[in-house]
């Protein structure tokens, strides 16, 4: 079945992993810039990264004829330090103009503090003047919802931001409503151990899938993280009785809705 | 969107979840036995059994571990995320 990986850190997978996305359905993957499991010592690091992301994978990809699209920003777990976080900022709209980069991501905020919080503005306001899609990482575990809320409220305080054109990644069932009713697009990310199973993801679907702005994706990076948890999930959809219709609007159109904002992205529903 | 009403819920989760039922037993029974049931993550932990007498479990389970403060922190703390709220 056709569907789309709308994030994931393919940069941390195998070519094994590609040839398994390509076999199981993807048409697409979208990878969002991220943190490396380890601080990066140096702009020049970032650099190089940004290149690998909108250079290099897209050609890694193309082996399994696989589209390849990323998002670019310095991630909220490195923004703590606002010098070098600013000096990162500073080289990112180069990249914005690479042919498949989607958008500003993914921002967010890990831990919610107040540098976080600054970075995340600021990177906001990048998107806003280069007319840019927004990807954002919602924090982890106990600092999800205090971080959900406060990215909520950011982004509305904000009269430039148009919600059809932000997704809120990372949600679970205390944080799904309150981004949905704030007219944003929701992400739930199916993680082993720390975010949602596939029978979780479905029953958030059964209550919201309505809403035609919501994704399901991976995010599968260097951790324990699985790249088939899509396909896995589409199996899950079946045993709980969705037609073949309905999946295909949930895997495959609404991300192509969301992504086709950008006239980057070359995939129609 | 979905008629859940005559969906064999009971078939397709019923034996998963006794035996994460079971798992969670064997964890309290662990903790216990290792004297280790004043630490905040399983204080956090008890606590948030109490939110299976609500009526949206999965949410308030995921709230009991979550930080309710609405500002701020002054700096990142250090560290990965825990899963429970340390409260100094
Ligand atoms: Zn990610």
């Amino acid at each position: 079945m056709r569907y789309i990986e709308p994030h994931a850190h393919m940069v941390s997978r195998t070519t094994d992993d590609y040839q398994a996305l390509v076999m199981a359905g993807c048409r697409a993957v979208c990878e969002p810039a991220f943190w490396a499991g380890f601080d990066r010592s140096s702009v020049a690091s970032f650099y190089d990264y940004y290149r690998q992301l909108t250079e290099y994978e897209p050609k890694r990809a193309a082996r399994f004829h696989l589209p390849h699209y990323s998002w670019i920003c310095i991630n909220p777990k490195e923004a703590e330090d606002l010098v070098f976080a600013r000096e990162v900022i500073q080289i990112i709209p180069k990249f914005l103009e690479k042919e498949t980069v989607l958008g500003v991501g993914e921002i967010g905020l890990n831990k919610n503090s107040k540098n976080e919080v600054a970075i995340l503005e600021e990177q906001v306001q990048l998107a806003l003047d280069h007319d840019q899609l927004i990807l954002l990482h919602t924090p982890h575990l106990e600092d999800k919802l205090k971080g959900t809320q406060l990215i909520v409220d950011i982004l509305q305080q904000d009269p430039r931001v148009n919600p059809n054109k932000v997704l809120i990644d990372h949600v679970e069932e205390h944080t799904i409503r309150k981004v949905i009713e704030a007219g944003f697009w929701a992400g739930i990310t199916l993680y082993p151990e720390s975010k949602c199973t596939p029978p979780r993801a479905v029953d958030m679907l059964e209550q919201y899938g309505s809403s035609n702005r919501l994704w399901m994706n991976s995010a599968c990076d260097w951790g324990v993280s699985d790249p088939l948890s899509l396909p896995k999930a589409i199996l899950e959809l079946r045993k709980r009785s969705f037609s073949e219709e309905e999946i295909d609007r949930l895997v495959y159109q609404n991300p192509v809705r969301f992504l086709k904002q950008s006239p980057k992205f070359k995939l129609d529903i | 969107m979905q008629d859940s009403a005559n969906k064999p819920m009971l078939d397709l989760y019923f034996m998963d979840a006794r035996s994460k039922l079971i798992d969670i037993a064997a964890f309290m029974d662990r903790i216990a036995r290792n004297q280790q049931t004043d630490d905040y993550r399983y204080c956090a932990f008890v606590e948030a059994l109490n939110c299976l007498n609500s009526e949206n479990r999965a949410e308030s389970v995921l709230n009991a571990f979550s930080d309710h403060s609405t500002i701020p922190s002054a700096i990142a703390s250090p560290g990965p995320a825990t899963g429970a709220l340390k409260i100094d």
